[in-house]
């Protein structure tokens, strides 16, 4: 019988860029930022790397396919590398193929990259790349991100018969929180602190999504280096470990998007990775167990329906539960303490490490005072990729020794 | 007895007023203040030709058996493709017998009622039970022409047959003249025309009469036993002639429709028919007269079956459900007259695959999905494997059409983000009355009326417009089931 990874791995070192409009950096520019912190941080030689997984998704605007450009951008000598790619669970699938490897003993030190340069796209939003496959040309709604996120609010006040205005008051608010939580981080790539009534009056992306309740489009890399807990322990006697707690996965099997079950007010995906990562982690009540969380917050209402699917807040509940200040940084359960996908950045393929990294520092209390987080409990990372009717949810759990 | 078994009709949804046309364009050309009175029916950005034909087919074969039409018959002058098959589209939206023989009729404004007369030799002859026709035109004039003003998108459809005639084929007169009163060479985007003086002169009130009363000697009637006259003629004076001269009384002239939505071309005088059949009592005899590179003159007399007609939408409920285009460059984008900038996003380029449409064509064109054999579950698109968690049957499915079922919104949004040139794009979920559920275009709506709930049906709309290639791709859409008001 499998039991999961729990206290397998250990995590050596990170890295992570300034996330932004990167102008001038190129894709290759940010994976070597990236990879020099987490190296100096593992304290360890390139030489002493044994696999490596890079985890790209719009990689047609920058670096290119395959694994091929990390091999060569490092010049990492002639390992297994393997190139992964899952929407915006791309990195956490990075992270996934590291800790597997360590954990199944194939190899000692492994390194996960991700890395996503999408700046150079031309407009705003993410790219249009044919991201669904041919077919959603001949037969697909005209859709954006924004568009598709949005649904889960016209959904969840049909489902709960809450008014759109309260949901609004509630999306205001978290896009707020995360604002200021982004606003005292330095590598953040949005830091104007902005009040609720800003975001409820931006101008409409797609109803009933306006500007502030979408995160920022933006460049940047973050990496880990993964050992055994008993050689990190060596590696780093006497200093605090990092250890994973599980990391689960689930997809959609097409029920969402085509059978009648589905009411389409959260992540089906989301729920069923939870309660899986719980069980591995060993988490019987999250809502008192976890920590702090760095979750999906693609759009402000993917972020709200989380809450319920994550299993912190109650069906139905969420809304009480972010008003109340919750998931303020010096609320219960602090949600998107480094600012998230909001402010701190979406780069597609790195944004699964960022969120990691983010927990990573406040696991070993190396945030300053203004924005650190009661971190003597577990932290939880959330990636949310596809569409809400057909999606991939990647989630890792990490705790301190 | 052959003759007309159903009929239908569609207008599109959007009007532009005569005198907002008049307004934007009438300093360049104050002329057009002549014909600057009523409105046009205007096909949304997402209609053409093929859709307006699909939704009047839709329209007539609402209480027919599909499986028994033999022959389509498409009608326009304005037909997005050259070369493929228009009607071949029409077919594969319809979900008609693959066996069906189909053309396309094309080239001048007489072409309607060519077509007509077509399906009609086609029952006569036996060699089909029953024939479609349908006919539909965009006609596009220049910006501060005269023929920006005239014309109307819509379109109509028949099903002829020798069962249940609703009004009976008595008989045609055709003429074939190269009477070139309007035109449009190969390219051309607006349709030209000669002096009006000259086409009501040596046009209409030379033709019409010689059609009528070379009809009228072919059935033994005299041109006052009709007691409806269907023509399209744009000139009231030369309507009022004509009138005179052939004898009709006051009460048998059908309206040309100028007023409420515009000359719709090859469709008109199908169009009107199909107005006319709406109105009519057993009895009735009907003349119908195209006019464009000659005329065909048919004569039709209405029977019994007529009360049997019931109709779910039709010209009456197309002209009743107007809805004010009130926007004149609006009008311009949608009909790519003026160019205007969608952003980086709308220049993605990807062009039409022919292999995978021809693979999926029956889930992209009809849209068939699938029902399981063993659990019922119907689901779109088409699956091998059953999406029913508790069934999951492999290779157990029939097919399940989606296109004539209703449906319910379960989610939706209005996005800004996505290019169109009808923003925002209004999308969501619809649940389908009896199982299946699917991310869909909305159409012919605004979000003020999108909630959750609303009842949906499905419209088969332009999906996708390649510049670059010059064709178009089609699917459906789904559009606010709307009450009927003409009963």
């Amino acid at each position: 019988m499998a039991d999961g990874i729990r206290d397998k791995v250990a995590i050596l070192g990170m890295g992570c860029t300034r996330f932004g409009e990167r102008w001038e950096s190129s894709a290759e520019d940010l994976t070597v930022e990236a990879f020099r912190e987490c190296l100096e941080d593992a304290g360890v030689e390139k030489k002493e790397i044994g696999m490596a997984w890079l985890g790209t998704c719009y990689c047609g605007i920058h670096m290119g396919s395959s694994a091929i450009p990390l091999g060569l951008t490092l010049k990492l000598p002639y390992i297994p590398i393997s190139r992964v790619e899952n929407f915006c669970g791309t990195a956490s699938e990075a992270l996934k193929g590291a800790c597997y490897a360590v954990a199944a003993g194939v190899c000692d030190i492994a390194l996960a990259m991700g890395v996503e340069k999408l700046k150079d796209a031309g407009y705003g939003g993410l790219p249009i790349a044919g991201a669904f496959g041919y077919m959603d040309f001949l037969r697909g709604a005209n859709y954006s991100a924004p568009g598709l996120f949005a649904q889960l609010a016209t959904a969840y006040e049909a489902k709960y018969g809450i008014e759109m205005a309260k949901i609004k008051d509630a999306m205001a608010h978290i896009s707020a929180k995360s604002h200021i939580n982004g606003s005292m981080n330095p590598r953040a790539h949005l830091r104007a602190v902005v009040t609720q009534e800003q975001i409820k009056s931006a101008p409409m992306i797609a109803y009933p999504l306006g500007l502030f309740d979408c995160c920022g489009v933006s460049d940047g890399a973050a990496a880990a280096i993964v050992t055994t807990p008993e050689i990190a322990k060596s590696l780093k006697p006497g200093r605090p470990i990092v250890k994973i707690k599980s990391i689960q996965t689930a997809v959609s099997s097409g029920e969402e998007a085509w059978y009648n079950n589905w009411d389409g007010a959260g992540f089906v995906t989301t729920a069923k990775a939870s309660t899986k990562a719980y069980e591995e982690a060993g988490i019987r009540d999250p809502r008192k167990e976890i920590g702090m969380m760095e979750v999906h917050d693609c759009f402000s209402i993917t972020e709200f329906v989380t809450m319920e699917d994550l299993h912190i807040s109650p069906a139905g509940g969420a809304y009480e539960d972010v008003m109340s200040g919750f998931f303020d940084l010096k609320g219960q359960i602090p949600c998107q303490p480094d600012g998230g996908l909001k402010c701190f950045g979406h780069p597609v393929g790195a944004s699964g490490l960022r969120m990691l990294y983010s927990i990573y520092e406040q696991l070993l209390e190396r945030v300053p005072e203004e924005r650190k987080v009661n971190n003597d409990r577990m932290g939880l990372t959330h990636n949310l990729g596809g569409m809400p009717h057909a999606n991939v949810c990647v989630m890792a759990i990490v705790g301190r020794d | 007895m052959i003759g007309i078994c159903c009929h239908g009709g569609y207008v599109p949804r959007y009007r532009l007023k005569r005198s907002l046309i008049y307004k934007a364009m009438g300093w360049m050309n104050a002329a057009t203040v002549a014909n600057a009175r009523g409105e046009k029916a205007v096909a949304n950005f997402d209609e053409d030709s093929i859709t307006l034909a699909v939704a009047a087919g839709r329209d007539a074969l609402e209480n027919c058996d599909r499986s028994v039409i033999e022959g389509l018959y498409l009608a326009s002058t304005t037909l997005p493709y050259k070369e493929r098959l228009n009607a071949g589209i029409v077919a594969a939206a319809l979900s008609l017998n693959d066996q069906v023989r189909a053309a396309d009729f094309t080239g001048g404004l007489k072409a309607g009622t060519t077509a007509l007369l077509a399906g009609l030799d086609g029952v006569a002859s036996g060699k089909m039970e029953q024939a479609l026709v349908c006919a539909s035109d965009c006609r596009l004039g220049k910006p501060a022409s005269t023929m920006e003003m005239i014309p109307g998108d819509a379109s109509a459809a028949f099903v002829l047959g020798s069962e249940k005639v609703i009004a009976e084929f008595k008989g045609s007169f055709s003429t074939t003249y190269d009477f070139v009163d309007h035109y449009r060479g190969d390219g051309a985007q607006f349709d030209r025309q000669w002096e009006d003086r000259w086409i009501r002169d040596m046009g209409f009130e030379q033709l019409i009469p010689e059609a009528v009363r070379g009809l009228a000697d072919k059935c033994g009637m005299k041109t006052a036993d009709f007691s409806k006259v269907v023509y399209p003629c744009i000139y009231p004076p030369v309507r009022k002639k004509l009138n005179k001269i052939l004898g009709f009384g006051p009460d048998v002239e059908q309206s040309n429709l100028q007023e409420e939505m515009g000359e719709s071309g090859a469709a008109h005088a199908l169009v009107m028919l199909s107005a006319a059949l709406e109105q009519s009592r057993p009895g009735d005899r009907i003349l119908v007269v195209s006019f464009g590179g000659g005329c065909d003159a048919l004569c039709f007399e209405v029977t019994g079956q007529i009360s049997r007609a019931s109709y779910g939408g039709g010209i009456s409920a197309g002209l009743a459900g107007r809805v004010d285009l009130d926007n004149y460059t609006k009008y311009l984008v949608w009909r790519n007259i003026l160019p205007a900038d969608g952003g980086l996003r709308a220049e993605e380029d990807e062009w039409t695959r022919w292999s995978m449409l021809w693979r999926k064509r029956k889930e992209v064109l009809g849209l068939w999905g699938s029902k399981c054999l063993k659990c019922g579950t119907v689901q779109y698109p088409q699956q091998r494997i059953c999406v029913n968690p508790d069934c999951g049957a492999s290779d157990e499915m029939d097919e399940y059409l989606f296109s004539d079922k209703t449906g319910r919104v379960s989610s939706f949004t209005a996005d800004m983000l996505a290019p169109s040139v009808n923003p925002p794009a209004i999308y969501g979920q619809i649940e389908f009355d009896g199982g299946g559920k699917y991310l869909m275009d909305f159409t012919d709506c605004d979000l003020s009326e999108v909630k959750g709930g609303l009842q949906m049906v499905m419209s088969f709309r332009r999906k996708y417009m390649d510049e670059k290639r010059g064709v178009c791709g089609y699917f459906w859409k789904a559009v606010p089931k709307r009450e009927v008001s003409n009963g």
